[in-house]
């Protein structure tokens, strides 16, 4: 058994270190080989099931350098950077799939305070358990300041 | 740099052999065959492969290096070859190493400018993210500058491609293209696009022998022959066309050989052995499918 990580994990390679840019770009890099669409998204409520997450520019169709996503990613971690998660995403249109392939977290916001877990009693003194977000006590944009 | 990684560099740097694994010299050698005269356009293009050779020998060898800037703006009249030659610089940078995927996005004013406030970076950014790797051609770009509406958004798009050819230097190439003049004037105008590109190249107006191996190359190409009339015809043709208002060099040319083939069509309707045609038939241009062409009616040269 591993420990639970303190941070939100989601998508691919939450459980390891940050990725790097250069590793940002080689996954990029595979996706676009794949002919997946690309698109950058970022939220400030981190759930492991909250994956509607905020557009941050359309997605890029036919883009064929990591290069260009890239430069979106930075122009959101720019904007949003400070406080806010941002994930790259990368939709297989293919017959059959038609669905995200690959989601992974490319930003994170300086201090993340956690996840706790909240139980709720049901009836019969049934026991039921919720994945609640420190941060989201606060309104949003007052998160991770 | 530390002395270990220096002793770990080579001595040497094979030219030649860095210059075989390119396969620069067979892209060079397919622009002196399927591309006619071009002269000062080709020697540049092989001083950039050149330069980029060397730039490459020096940072094998541990010498300081700065990328070399590439934008380029090729200024010439209609017909001259500007588009191809782009087409081919993509794959010439590509083969050197200098843009990594090889690929050109050709794009004019209503590609980058937008309708509305707020619509031209979206549309602008799009088509540099399209780029990205290979080479962005902006065609007729004087018309992104316009001097009479000092609201244009033109200019948006200006200031939006000058950051990235600054900043995304190893990420794109941009060309600018466009009739000399035109484009005098909008280098004059915005003097931050002049000076971030390196490589002004002219196209010269082809000669007429230039002009009639080009032809020949065409009707190669599409698998068509010429008898011997028809390209006495054709050696007649081409200065006289050269004489007509809106002469656009090669794509004259092309559109001559376009209206002959229509017309070769159009004969070989209404021969009588329409039933058998052969291959040479259907491969042979006479003079007759030439001499039609209204040059050649002296009455009114103009009509």
């Amino acid at each position: 058994m591993h420990e639970n990580p303190r941070n939100m994990t989601q998508g691919q390679f939450s459980f390891l270190p940050p990725l790097t840019d250069d590793q940002i770009k080689a996954q990029i890099a595979y996706a676009i080989k794949k002919g997946f669409a690309l698109s950058v998204e970022y939220t400030d409520d981190p759930h492991p099931r909250n994956t509607y997450w905020e557009m941050w520019c359309q997605p890029m169709f036919d883009t064929k350098d990591p290069a260009a996503v890239m430069l979106e990613v930075n122009e959101c971690r720019k904007t949003w950077g400070a406080n806010h998660y941002i994930k790259v995403q990368a939709f297989d249109n293919s017959r059959w799939r038609e669905s995200v392939a690959m989601s992974f977290i490319v930003n994170r916001p300086k201090h993340e305070p956690g996840l706790a877990l909240a139980r709720t009693e049901g009836p019969g003194r049934t026991m039921q358990y919720r994945v609640h977000s420190y941060a989201t006590d606060k309104p949003r944009g007052e998160r991770y300041k | 740099m530390t002395a270990e990684a220096a002793e770990k560099l080579p001595e040497f740097f094979d030219l030649d052999g860095e210059f075989a694994r390119s396969n620069v010299q067979e892209v060079l050698d397919k622009l002196d065959r399927e591309l006619v005269g071009l002269a000062p356009v080709k020697q540049r293009i092989r001083e950039i492969a050149a330069l980029l050779l060397v730039d490459k020998a020096r940072r094998t060898l541990g010498l300081e290096t700065e990328p070399p800037t590439l934008h380029m703006s090729f200024t010439g009249n209609p017909g001259t070859g500007k588009t191809t030659v782009a087409l081919r610089m993509a794959e010439i940078l590509k083969n050197l190493g200098y843009i990594r995927q090889g690929h050109m996005v050709s794009v004019t004013r209503d590609d980058l400018v937008g309708q509305y406030i707020g619509h031209t970076a979206p549309k602008t950014r799009e088509v540099i993210k399209k780029a990205m790797g290979g080479v962005l051609f902006i065609d007729e770009a004087y018309y992104l500058y316009k001097p009479e509406n000092e609201r244009d958004y033109g200019q948006e798009a200006i200031e939006i491609l000058l950051q990235v050819m600054e900043n995304n230097r190893d990420d794109l190439v941009v060309i600018l293209a466009g009739y000399a003049n035109r484009m005098e004037i909008f280098f004059q105008s915005n003097p931050g696009f002049r000076s971030r590109i390196a490589h002004h190249i002219d196209f010269p107006d082809y000669s007429e022998g230039e002009l009639l191996n080009i032809a020949k190359l065409m009707v190669e190409k599409q698998q068509y022959k010429l008898t011997s009339e028809a390209e006495k015809v054709l050696k007649d043709y081409i200065p006289r066309r050269m004489r007509q208002p809106h002469f656009a060099n090669a794509r004259s040319v092309r559109n001559a050989i376009d209206r002959a083939k229509l017309r070769q069509a159009n004969r070989l309707f209404g021969s009588k052995n329409r039933t058998k045609l052969t291959k040479a038939d259907l491969t042979t241009i006479e003079a007759e499918d030439l001499l039609q062409s209204r040059v050649f009616n002296a009455v009114n040269p103009d009509k």
